[in-house]
Parts: structure tokens; C-alpha cells; sequence
């Protein structure tokens, strides 16, 4: 198990090293000239242009000014935006918005997802279950920004029951709809997913042998089949923990939050480049940490998976 | 889709057999075969082939279907900025005061294109990079495996904005390629497993002992028996790139005006849709319509070709 993690965390220095590289290039061809790009229109004086320049490495070779950042972010200096201000802050302060709003999402998934997925799987064949995988089905296919629109139109300007963008009624109020519209994609997968698992594992011998003996259904559906049938949905949903952090983009943008999403969406139109791969850095280290623990979760829940 | 011959009444001995290599009983159960028989009896894909094929149409011949439901001349107004639906223009007018129904058929192209070219692009990728990563092992395999993990951690609309913003003057064929570059991850995982299994089955073995060449073993070996997962990945992710597609339009950073597209109309939308609803409605309704069929075409051909899931 202990060399498991170890050769999985090995194996994550190269992806991360790579993926902030790709990112740090391509921000580095981006065309145009960033310091004269915040001036605007104005001239920017050779003298001031060359000290900004020198400053944030400007003049360097890419690998030259990758190997500077690098070594700047093993010291934990995610470096400085254009505008002075540490990048590091910036990331703090935006990720706070992004964690409250993946976490809510995460939570209407488990729940809604699982008892949805729960619901369907003990009816099924019947309208509840009709309805459930139409609707999911729906849902997995119109694109979050529709979702995002309608939900405001409808739940927000129409009932008027929730706010319908920005961030100032704080949690929970201003986030339950953009939590909602983030989570509708992985709510209808994790629903379609807990009722494909229950519906199979529902036929197995055990969970006859669980009835023959006399268990209530309650027990028999919680206690026996529920726990094995959760495997694969556990796997998606920690891969998701990772993926609605960097879906945000999108719901922040429709929802007016201010979030890493909207940030690094920002920056890359102000070209920042550093800004954009700390941003990048962090995303890609949650989503590879949310693979590593959903696969040693795996090995938890089920005994037949061994790691050596 | 062609459609296979029927399987013929069996022991017909009064007819002579028009073609003399046709095999006297019923054509032999093939796994596709099989998954066709399957998939014919279902309605929901005939439904989905359908839609497909109506939008299709829409991206082939928008001409036929501007003439055939609106009073469309081709000219715009401004005085008629985001009127609603009337006779004679179902869909009502854009932002520019053009006729909407003409605007929305117009923008199937991009999206089917797009759809239609970078799941042959990244299917045609993963398969060879699958194949050599599957076949040879070792540092080949670890080499593509890294980059297939760089390419997975890479979340989709970041790296396809930062991508396309470095390069502005971007279009279709463009888009193309960084949807291939960002989508290629999931299918070369399938395909290598796949190769893996197979590359130690019996039959390559005894086609190794014969001399066959590597290249030999890969293409008429291998290939054949672990392309088919690989292809039913790569249909079901057609619907997936076409809302991606259009996310990258609708974001701003994709497909820019003057070009017509659901994704930007989707854009346009999002400023009026609070008064004027038709703006959202009609792309939405085709560009849901569209990945909808495709989505569950590409469920009902994995149901079709899995049979553990009967």
C-alpha cells in the first residue's frame, strides 16, 4: 500500500511538470507585448518597459523563465501578477468561491444522485424509473450553459426563489442554484450509474440469500446491496470532486462569481502568465490527488483489489 | 448504415441461389451482425438516426430548408432587431434583424463538422497510439502513457481556452485540432488495454511462429479484433464534442463572427434572453436535439455490443 502511493505520487511529478510547461509555452507564444498591453493605447517609456521586463523575466528564453518560475514555486512564490499583486493571494482569495461552490455541487450529487439512483433501481421497469432515466438522460445532453439559463430564468427571475447571479447573499443562498446548474451533468451520471450497479447487484445470490433469511428490505437494500453497489459510482464521484473545481469555469462565468474559474478565464485574456499556470498548477494537483484517493478508496471498498 | 441482407428463409430449395458463394443457411452470427439485429429493433434508434439525419441534411443543404419554412430574402434589418416568432418567420429575427429559422439551420455545419472531425481525428490517433503503446510495452508504452496522463489531467475548457487565445486567428480546421489534442486521452487508454489483451491471444502467437512481421501481427492481427470498444468509445463522445464545441463558441474563445454557429447564437443569447426568450430557445432546442441522438445512439450501440449489459 505505502509503495503504491509512493509510485503514484512519482508518477503524478512528470504530468504536473509537463502539464504547467504546455501552459507556461503556450501563454509564452501568446502574441503581443503584456506590459504594453495593460498601458492600452499609451506609449509605455523604453526605460519603464525594460525594467518591467527584466522584472518578471520577460526577456528569457522560455525554458529560462519556466526554470525561474519553477524554482520560485518550490519556495512556495507562485510569482506576481502584472499588477503587483502575489499570485499566490490571488489563488487564495478566488479559491475559497471555487471550493464552497464544487463542494455544494459535490453534495447535491451524492445525495440527489444516490437517492435518485436508489429510487429508480428498487422500481424498476415502473414510471419512477421511466421518468428518472428520461430526465437524466435530458439533462446529460443539453449543455450546462442551457441548464445554467434556464435555472436562472426559471428558478431565479420568474419564482424569484433564489439569487440570480453574483456572489454577495453569500453560502448557501448564492450558491445553490450555481451549485445545482454545476452539478446537474454528474447528478444525472451518478443517479444513472447507483441505479445500473443496484439493479445488477439486486440479482446477485447474496442479496437472495440476505431475503431467504428473513432481513427486512430495508436492511437487505442499505445494509447488502447498497454498499457493494456503490464501487463505481465512489470511483466517479471522487474523480469528480477533482473535475467540478475545473468545470467551474463555465457556472462562474453564467452566474457572475468570482471564482478561480473566472480568474483564470480573466487572466488568460490579459495574458498572465502567471497567474494562469499557478491557477493550472492547482487544478491539475487536485485533480491528480482526487484520482490517487479514489483509487486507494477502491482497494478499501473492495477487498478483491489489492495494491502491492 | 447499409443494411445487411435479411437472413433468407433457410433450406429454400426451390429457388436457385442468384449468387453461387452465398452460404446455403443463414449468414453466421457475427458480433456486429448480432448488435445490427439489436439495434434494428429498437425505436429509440431509429429516432436518433433520424434527428441525425435531418440535421445532417440541415448542414448539407441549409438552402432547401430556408426556402421550404420562411419568407427568408436573405436580407437584414435592424428596425426588425429581436422580434419574436410571426408567420411567415417561425423562429422570428437575431440581433442583426435576420431571419432566425435561416441563421439556426445555417448553424448545424460547424457543430456536425466539428463533431464529425475530431471523433475520426482522435479515433485515428488513439488507434495508432494505442496500438504501439498496447504492442511493443516498455519504454514506448511508459513514454505514451505519461503523455496520455499529461493529456487526461488537463481539464477540457481551460486548456482549450488557453490553447485557442494564444492563437486568435483560429477557424474550424484550427478548432479541430485542439479538440483532437484534448480529447485523444480516454480513447487510447481503451485501445491499449485492448491491444494488451489480444497481443498474447493464440492465433498472434501461431502468426508469430510463422514469421509474421510486427507491422504484419499489428494491422491484420491485432487491429481487427481490438478496434470495436475503441469505436463505440469514439461514437458516444461524438455528442460530447459537439457541446464542446459549441461551449468554446458560446465562452467566446472558439468559432468568431462573422461565422454562424449554435454556440455563438448561444452567445448573443445570453445578453437578451431575459426578454427575448426565442434568442435561447431555438439553438438551445437543435444543439440539445443533436447531442441528445447522438448520445444515445452511441448507449444503444455500446448496450448492443456489450452482452454483459442484456
Amino acid at each position: 500500500m505505502g509503495r503504491f502511493v509512493v509510485r503514484r505520487l512519482l508518477h503524478a511529478i512528470p504530468v504536473l511538470l509537463a502539464t504547467t510547461f504546455l501552459i507556461y509555452a503556450l501563454v509564452f507564444v501568446l502574441p503581443g507585448d503584456p506590459i504594453q498591453g495593460l498601458a492600452g493605447d499609451r506609449p509605455v517609456p523604453p526605460s519603464v518597459l525594460a525594467e518591467l521586463h527584466r522584472r518578471y523575466h520577460l526577456d528569457d528564453p522560455l525554458v529560462v523563465q519556466y526554470a525561474k518560475y519553477l524554482g520560485g514555486l518550490f519556495t512556495g512564490d507562485f510569482g506576481t501578477t502584472f499588477r503587483g499583486q502575489p499570485v499566490g493571494d490571488v489563488i487564495a482569495q478566488r479559491w475559497q468561491v471555487t471550493v464552497r461552490l464544487g463542494l455544494t455541487a459535490w453534495f447535491f450529487e451524492v445525495v440527489l444522485g444516490i437517492a435518485l439512483g436508489v429510487w429508480a433501481g428498487l422500481r424498476k421497469g415502473r414510471w419512477a424509473d421511466h421518468l428518472i432515466l428520461g430526465a437524466t438522460t435530458v439533462v446529460i445532453a443539453v449543455p450546462v450553459y442551457i441548464v445554467g439559463y434556464l435555472a436562472q430564468l426559471v428558478l431565479g427571475v420568474r419564482l424569484g426563489w433564489f439569487p440570480v447571479s453574483g456572489g454577495e447573499a453569500g453560502w448557501p443562498a448564492a450558491y445553490v442554484l450555481p451549485g445545482l446548474v454545476l452539478a446537474s451533468f454528474g447528478l444525472a451520471y451518478v443517479a444513472r450509474l447507483t441505479r445500473a450497479s443496484l439493479v445488477e447487484n439486486l440479482r446477485a445470490d447474496y442479496v437472495r440469500t440476505a431475503d431467504a433469511k428473513g432481513l427486512s428490505r430495508l436492511r437487505v437494500v442499505i445494509g447488502h446491496t447498497l454498499r457493494n453497489s456503490l464501487i463505481p459510482v465512489v470511483t466517479f464521484l471522487g474523480v469528480e470532486l477533482g473535475s467540478l473545481m475545473a468545470g467551474a469555469i463555465v457556472t462562474e462565468y453564467i452566474f457572475n462569481l468570482p471564482g478561480i474559474g473566472q480568474q483564470v478565464f480573466q487572466s488568460i485574456q490579459l495574458r498572465e502568465g502567471p497567474t494562469v499556470v499557478g491557477i493550472t498548477t492547482a487544478l491539475v494537483l487536485v485533480f491528480v490527488l482526487a484520482n490517487l484517493a479514489v483509487d486507494l478508496l477502491y482497494g478499501l471498498l473492495d477487498p478483491r483489489i489489492r495494491h502491492d | 448504415m447499409t443494411s445487411p441482407h435479411p437472413p433468407g428463409p433457410t433450406g429454400d430449395l426451390l429457388l436457385p441461389a442468384a449468387d453461387t458463394d452465398a452460404p446455403p443457411q443463414a449468414p453466421p452470427a457475427s458480433l456486429s451482425r448480432d448488435a445490427w439485429q439489436q439495434l434494428r429493433a429498437r425505436p429509440v434508434v431509429w429516432a436518433c438516426l433520424a434527428v441525425i439525419a435531418l440535421i445532417g441534411l440541415t448542414a448539407a443543404a441549409p438552402g432547401l430548408f430556408t426556402a421550404l419554412f420562411t419568407d427568408d430574402d436573405g436580407r437584414c434589418e435592424l428596425a426588425r432587431s429581436k422580434l419574436g416568432p410571426t408567420t411567415g418567420h417561425p423562429f422570428g429575427y437575431d440581433l442583426q434583424g435576420c431571419d432566425y429559422l435561416a441563421q439556426v439551420v445555417r448553424g448545424s455545419r460547424p457543430s456536425l463538422l466539428a463533431g464529425v472531425a475530431v471523433t475520426a481525428g482522435a479515433l485515428l490517433v488513439s488507434v495508432v497510439l494505442g496500438l504501439l503503446a498496447g504492442f511493443y510495452g516498455g519504454w514506448v508504452d511508459s513514454l505514451l502513457s505519461r503523455a496520455t496522463e499529461v493529456a487526461f489531467g488537463l481539464p477540457f475548457v481551460l486548456g482549450a481556452t488557453v490553447i485557442l487565445v494564444a492563437f486568435p486567428r483560429h477557424g474550424l480546421g484550427a478548432m479541430t485540432l485542439v479538440l483532437v489534442a484534448l480529447g485523444w486521452s480516454t480513447m487510447t487508454r481503451v485501445m491499449r488495454s485492448q491491444v494488451i489483451a489480444v497481443k498474447d491471444a493464440d492465433y498472434v502467437r501461431a502468426a508469430r511462429m510463422t514469421g509474421a512481421r510486427p507491422s504484419r501481427l499489428m494491422l491484420r492481427h491485432v487491429l481487427p479484433n481490438a478496434v470495436t470498444p475503441v469505436v463505440v468509445v469514439a461514437m458516444l463522445n461524438v455528442g460530447n464534442v459537439i457541446s464542446g464545441e459549441a461551449t468554446l463558441d458560446f465562452l467566446g474563445v472558439g468559432l468568431q463572427y462573422p461565422a454562424v454557429s449554435w454556440g455563438l447564437q448561444l452567445n448573443t443569447a445570453q445578453s437578451y434572453f431575459l426578454d427575448h426568450p426565442h434568442l435561447l430557445a431555438f439553438p438551445a432546442l437543435f444543439l440539445s436535439a443533436t447531442v441528445l441522438s447522438f448520445i444515445l445512439l452511441g448507449d444503444a450501440v455500446r448496450d448492443a455490443y456489450d452482452p454483459k449489459l442484456r
